[in-house]
């Protein structure tokens, strides 16, 4: 019997294989060496490539070294999604690792936010819990929570301790018993295809008759073009956490056991891969 | 044997062997029971192991593929003109019956079978095939000479040909055990053996089934077995390899890792295995964890090392991959092993130490190699279950174990792997609600037996917690035959004895070793199940119960979403426990959600499986220390309980260190932990007992509360140990380092010990007034009673024995850096003028630790110069703890002028009408004394020119009240008499620096500090706190203001036990920092002279190189009252 703490497990340890690779119009003093790693999906790509951006300025004239950022087959990574998100809303089906070219020079400042340190990420990271918890208990768990309880979350993500961070994170995933979920349903839905970054509307998890909404049931309502069929195919792919999972799902265990660590089911529909 | 299903293998303490497969619930007897074995090692297609005979056995499953050698041998002619192609050759020729290359001489009765496990499966033959086309002419190819290219065909030129015979031969000994027999020369015969280690078969895939065997013979040499693959089971012969020193044991992984333990009790790592080199090139050494305690036992996996060192602790190797295949750190993990085992997948198994059960390793996941917890298997053996029938079988196993169970029990246990959760051995408690029948029936097989038992299942049922508990073990391991015995004799009467279930710690468990081999497991969780009825009809005793020597899991493949059946038992019961245990919901048994484990599972897979060898982004953290404290539990009644203890430190992406603590305990039989982030620590304090070594650890809600939380450790080394760790870690997570700055805030404990805290501008000033509980405090080494300083980093002190002394830290040029770096360098700046007192000196907790911490290091101090003269001072310590150590320096003169004190001053005696008791001087030199009788006393016209002033200004004191203490500040004037009221001075004016009267500011304060901003510092009685009322406190007046100098209310900080505090260095205001000359800040020493002999000695103002007229002095110094 295999237990929902498993779920929470496997999305916690989800890795992508990654090859991270210089620019090549980057100027260095020798030849950069292809750095790979294993990243967390559920982290930030500016949280863990501290080695990578080591690896990279060892080869680099210290002058031509300000502001690492990432870029995949022309597209600038935004640090500030869920690395998770990021590779399933613009590489999945594609082969691994994970080729992700790095830069130092031309920052693109329309396209991403400047992330000058961890307090940067800290505080994006805490902003999202919050505006979760505002959706599921009105602010209420997290407001309860002490300064301390914050930080853990913080750290768990940030040292990458399951327990450290679920310890915490639980309470946030909890709703009183007469409830049978959350007041809305923190998500955003990703569309790879459309300009727009995100969609993201209130929710709830629970239908007036009573029954539990489904994963279906949240993008026929605020994104349905994600699931109508196309000359009787499905031309697109629902994925959470590099998985599709079925759209019976009720979006309730959904949020409670796939959310990312910032406590929003970050879903991204991509199209469908032509074999 | 179903395609899913692979086999652990272990062998019980008689030499039996058994295999439990992964879809199993029992241990089944190996098919071959002729031998006894010691040691087995197993992979998926076979197993090795030493038999009781020290001879090595391979086991060869049967299988679908017959092992099949094909024998070969060439048959050449040559062309004769007189006979055509005979067997006639030139003697230069290669012989008629020829290997492929014609060098080897094979006749066709030279073959024989190489061991009796072989056999041929028909004559020779010749194969007519050439290169895979059929040919006639008797398989004959031909060639001008010999060697050559040989066509089919013959040409007119063809001198030569030859044919291929073929015989297979077939290896028989399948499913049984067969001995290695071998053909090497008897003197390099590795006989006998001790160890077999057998795997490499991920190295190459050429030849099939290639694997590496390893043993060690019991002189202690490493043997390999040569050409060991599918088709040569058995390989060929064995190769010794040369080692560091004698060898005990070793351990071959799957892949190229490959570690042996020494007699002398270090790991030795092979290096250099590779496809080409599956022997590897070298070796490298690895210490033991422990420098008392040799590694007794290692294990390897693809990529992880486990080993148990002789006092049978289990650990973890940290950091080994293929470049690095000795790692880099031992990490202690829970439990006491007799030996573990790596196998497919790094995951674990072991034998208990204490029980012999086999014990799996839970939660061994690629990102946590470690794994969670231990879990007793507790499938019985399928030959119990025939012959006692299922309530024995479910005896004989003995555990009610169910996953689900288990992990809600753990679901809030924290931190990973090791130490996050505690190894649950099977234990149990005998309820004897019956005891009379029992009795009476013991009595039948003997009377003593029968009233040990009793008691001692009486005394078992007593709260684990309890402190009682140890008797009880005590009592049971003596009984344990009687307690056997008695089972024996009264189960079958006894229909309705009743097991209550209770949880009992790894130490519990050791104290009774043979009720937890012969009885049950638990969960903590079960307990809350309340009590089972078990109806022990069937006879049992401990022979039923399998004791467990070895146990291998290299060929046994348990994966994450595989459950297995070995953890509960299978019976009516188990499954009535289950399904009062376990709520399945629908949404459980669901599509999505099954759709959802699997995806997961696939997409692991997809993501991971191949890529396994890549850098983890995060490092993971480091457990530095764990071990078994007592703790002062926070329930009633409050008492000293056992629990574990685990410091983990973890290295942020920043590089920055932070820490937390926990504490595992059991509560009500149910496992809970607290745990503190060392950030937030504002103090750790070491609190005298009688009879523990403990110290108590303050937060800013602790310290409200007025409740610390209190540890103890057993001995007093393991305590500094654990205080300097800790208190290490906290200036890690602080940032805090080198001495104290010239601001800093002191203070003494009623036990001497002195703690100093650096004050944030926030603390007296600015828009959020930092509360004084946040402080954080640590201690400086020494001891002394009252302790002064100013804000120029001059810091005196006074001992217990009137002896004066005076901090050295400030000029010594950086002790605590010193002391990081090596203690050579501290003894090395420890100039004469630091005099270390006291036979029983010793470390200092926070000055002590040196970057590596190591304890050892603190008896470098233990013969250091001026022992001798402290000792004659015949003094008498409050407490063993007392320790001088560099910071502080000596001033044997005491009080005497010094040059410390300012160029060519002396001591000026001034006369008084009556001893003085205490004295201070405020900034702008207004002296003031407490005489014996207590009162007050002003001295008139003190200026820089006239230090000594001209006369005593007598003030008496408030009514009916003798002063003790004195302290001024800037402006302020504060006094303390002996009934603990604190008085403020009012109306002192320039012209009228006496003052006018006293006014009352607060009661229950024993000591206080004014500072040179006049913030006032006391320490008060009688604090209230949410848990506790606290004496000696540190609290801080808030609302001083220039307008309202005697403040508004108290903060209160730590304590209680305080004793003096100093805040005569804290001149940081928040952003309205004074900007006048710091001479014109410098406050005056205070001294407390409380029943000190040295009546009519005044110490002199400090000399201050820029001079101001008094009457400009006058003008700053007014004072709006």
């Amino acid at each position: 019997m295999t237990d929902d703490k498993d779920v929470l497990r496997d999305v916690w340890f989800g890795r992508i294989p990654t090859c991270f690779t210089l620019y090549q119009d980057e100027i260095t003093e020798r030849e950069a060496e292809p750095y790979y790693l294993l990243l967390p999906r559920i982290s930030y790509l500016t949280l863990v490539t501290d080695k990578v951006k080591k690896h990279f300025q060892k080869v680099m004239r210290q002058e031509e070294v300000s502001e690492i950022w990432f870029e995949y087959e022309g597209t600038p990574l935004k640090w500030h999604y869920p690395i998770g998100l990021l590779f399933d809303l613009h590489a999945s089906n594609t082969a691994l690792p994970w080729s992700i070219t790095v830069h130092f020079k031309n920052f693109p400042e329309k396209d991403l936010l400047h992330c000058h340190s961890k307090d940067v990420i800290e505080a994006h990271f805490m902003a999202c819990i919050k505006e979760a918890d505002a959706l599921k208990h009105k602010s209420q768990v997290i407001n309860e929570m002490q300064k301390k309880d914050h930080k853990q979350l913080w750290m768990g993500l940030q040292n990458d301790k399951f327990e450290q961070f679920w310890a915490i994170n639980r309470k946030l995933m909890e709703y009183p018993p007469e409830d049978s979920g959350f007041r809305y349903i923190p998500f955003r839905i990703y569309q790879a295809a459309t300009e727009r970054p995100f969609i993201q509307k209130l929710f709830r998890p629970i239908a007036s008759g009573g029954q539990l909404h489904t994963l279906g049931d949240l993008l026929k309502d605020v994104c349905p073009s994600a699931i109508t069929p196309e000359d009787g195919e499905m031309k697109t792919q629902v994925m959470i956490h590099g998985i599709e999972p079925m759209l019976e799902t009720p979006i309730q265990w959904l949020s409670e056991h796939m959310s990312y660590p910032d406590n929003f089911l970050h879903i991204s529909i991509i199209p469908q891969p032509t074999d | 044997m179903a395609m899913s299903s692979s086999l652990l293998w272990a062998v019980d303490i008689f030499g039996r062997v058994y295999t439990l497969s992964t879809v199993g619930q029992y241990w089944e007897l190996c098919k071959d029971t002729q031998l006894e074995f010691k040691r087995v090692s197993a992979v998926k297609q076979c197993c090795w192991g030493i038999a009781c005979d020290h001879q090595v056995y391979t086991y060869i499953f049967s299988g679908d593929v017959p092992i099949r050698y094909q024998e070969e041998t060439y048959e050449n002619q040559r062309w004769n003109p007189v006979g055509g192609f005979c067997e006639k050759l030139m003697p230069s020729d290669r012989w008629q019956w020829s290997d492929v290359s014609g060098l080897k001489h094979q006749q066709l009765d030279s073959f024989t079978l190489p061991s009796p496990h072989w056999e041929w499966e028909s004559d020779w033959y010749v194969d007519e095939n050439i290169g895979g086309e059929p040919t006639e002419k008797g398989g004959w190819t031909y060639a001008i000479d010999f060697p050559s290219t040989y066509t089919k065909d013959k040409k007119w030129n063809s001198c030569v040909r030859r044919r291929r015979w073929i015989r297979y031969r077939r290896y028989k000994s399948r499913d049984v055990w067969a001995k290695i027999t071998s053909h090497d020369d008897p003197d390099q015969l590795p006989d006998p053996f001790n160890d077999i280690s057998i795997g490499g078969w991920e190295i190459t895939d050429e030849p099939v089934g290639r694997l590496s065997v390893w043993a060690v013979s019991l002189q202690g040499r490493v043997w390999y077995r040569e050409n060991v693959c599918h088709r040569n089971p058995e390989g060929s012969t064995w190769s010794l390899i040369a080692t560091p020193g004698e060898v005990v044991q070793i351990s071959c992984g799957p892949y190229d890792l490959l570690w042996a333990t020494l007699w002398e009790g270090q790991a030795i790592v092979r290096e250099g295995i590779d496809r080409n080199n599956p022997q590897g090139i070298s070796w490298s050494i690895v210490e033991s964890p422990s420098s008392e305690n040799g590694i007794m036992h290692i294990s390897v996996g693809v990529d992880v090392v486990w080993g148990v060192t002789k006092d049978r602790k289990v650990w973890f190797r940290r950091g080994v991959n293929s470049h690095n295949p000795c790692g880099t750190s031992w990490i202690e993990m829970v439990g006491e092993m007799m030996m573990v085992n790596v196998g497919l997948n790094n995951q674990v198994w072991g034998i208990g130490c204490d029980d012999r059960a086999v014990y799996f390793r839970q939660g061994v996941t690629p990102s946590e190699l470690s794994g969670k917890t231990w879990k007793a298997i507790v499938s019985g053996r399928e030959s119990d279950r025939s012959q006692t029938g299922s309530s024995a079988s479910l005896l004989s196993a003995g555990c009610f174990f169910t996953d689900d169970i288990q992990n809600q029990a753990n679901a809030i246990i924290h931190g990973d792997a090791d130490t996050s959760s505690d190894t649950e051995l099977p234990s149990v408690s005998m309820n004897l609600a019956n005891t009379p029948p029992l009795g009476a029936a013991a009595s039948n097989s003997g009377n003593a037996a029968g009233n040990q038992t009793a008691e001692i299942s009486a005394n078992l049922t007593v709260d684990p917690l309890d402190s009682d508990q140890g008797e009880a073990g005590v009592a049971s391991t003596s009984n344990e035959k009687a307690n056997l015995e008695k089972h024996k004799s009264s189960t079958n009467q006894n229909p309705s004895a009743e097991l209550q279930w209770t949880n009992i710690d790894l130490k519990e468990a050791q104290k009774h070793p043979v009720l937890s081999i012969s009885t049950f497991a638990e969960t903590s969780s079960l307990s809350s199940l309340g009590m089972f009825s078990v109806g022990a009809e069937e006879q049992y005793g401990a022979d039923e119960h399998p004791l467990w020597a070895w146990v291998s899991g290299g060929g046994c493949l348990v994966d994450s979403h595989s459950p297995l059946k070995w953890f509960s038992v299978p019976s009516g019961l188990t499954s009535s426990v289950q399904s009062l245990s376990l709520s399945i919901t629908p949404a459980q048994t669901a599509a999505w959600r099954k759709q959802i484990f699997q995806q997961l599972s696939e997409r692991t897979k997809r993501e991971l499986e191949n890529f396994r060898h890549y850098e983890q982004a995060i490092e993971q953290s480091v457990w530095v220390k764990t071990g078994t404290l007592q703790w002062w539990r926070n329930w009633k009644p409050h008492k000293w309980m056992d629990v574990r203890v685990a410091l983990e430190q973890f290295t942020g992406s920043d590089g920055m260190r932070d820490s937390i603590l926990f504490i595992y305990y059991m509560y009500h039989e149910e496992k809970k932990y607290i745990h503190v982030f060392l950030n937030e620590v504002t103090i750790l304090v070491e609190v005298l007992n009688e009879a523990k070594h403990s110290f108590a650890l303050y937060t800013p809600e602790r310290t409200k509360q007025r409740w610390p939380i209190r540890l103890a450790a057993t001995t007093e080394q393991e305590m500094h140990d654990w205080l300097a760790l800790l208190s290490m870690s906290c200036c890690e997570s602080r940032r805090i380092q080198g001495p104290p700055s010239h601001h800093a805030i002191w203070s003494v404990t009623c036990k001497g010990d002195i703690f100093v805290s650096e004050p944030s501008p926030e603390l007296e000033a600015g828009p959020h007034l930092m509360p004084c509980d946040q402080m954080f405090w640590r201690q400086v080494g020494g001891h002394l009673r009252t302790i002064e300083c100013n804000n120029q980093g001059v810091v005196w002190g006074i001992g217990y024995d009137h002896t004066a002394w005076v901090y050295t830290g400030g000029y010594g040029g950086g002790f605590i850096q010193g002391l990081a770096s090596s203690a050579d360098n501290i003894y090395t700046q420890s100039d004469v003028k630091c005099v270390y007192i006291y036979e029983n000196q010793r470390w200092n907790p926070v000055t002590g630790y040196s970057s590596r911490g190591l304890p050892t290091d603190r008896y470098m101090w233990s013969d250091a110069s001026g022992l001798q003269e402290c000792t004659k001072m015949n003094t008498k310590p409050p407490s063993p703890q007392w320790s001088w150590v560099l910071p502080w320096s000596q001033d044997n003169e005491r009080l005497c002028p010094t040059e410390a004190l300012g160029k060519g001053t002396s001591w000026l005696h001034v006369g008084t009408d009556q001893p003085f008791i205490s004295i201070s001087i405020g900034a702008f030199y207004q002296v003031w004394a407490i005489a014996r009788d207590g009162s007050a006393f002003y001295r008139g016209s003190v200026s820089p020119k006239k230090p000594a002033g001209d006369c005593w200004y007598h003030i008496p004191s408030p009514q009916k009240q003798k002063l003790k203490q004195v302290s001024v500040g800037r402006t302020s004037v504060f006094v303390l008499d002996k009934n603990g009221n604190l008085w403020y001075r009012q109306g002192i004016t320039p012209s009228y620096p006496q003052g006018s009267t006293w006014d009352h500011v607060s009661n229950n304060i024993r000591k206080m500090s004014v500072g040179p901003l006049d913030q006032v510092w006391v320490i008060a009685d009688k604090v209230q706190g949410s848990h506790s009322l606290s004496c000696g406190t540190v609290c801080h007046r808030t609302g001083v203001q220039p307008m309202e100098p005697k403040g508004l209310a108290w903060d209160y900080g730590i304590g209680g036990g305080w004793e003096h505090i100093t805040v005569r260095g804290n001149a940081t205001e928040a952003s309205r920092v004074i900007t006048h000359d710091t001479s014109e800040e410098d406050p005056a020493r205070s001294m407390d002279l409380e029943d000190d002999e040295s009546k009519g000695k005044t110490e002199p103002s400090k000399t201050t190189p820029l001079m101001v007229s008094e009457g400009q002095e006058l003008d700053r110094n007014a004072v709006n009252c």
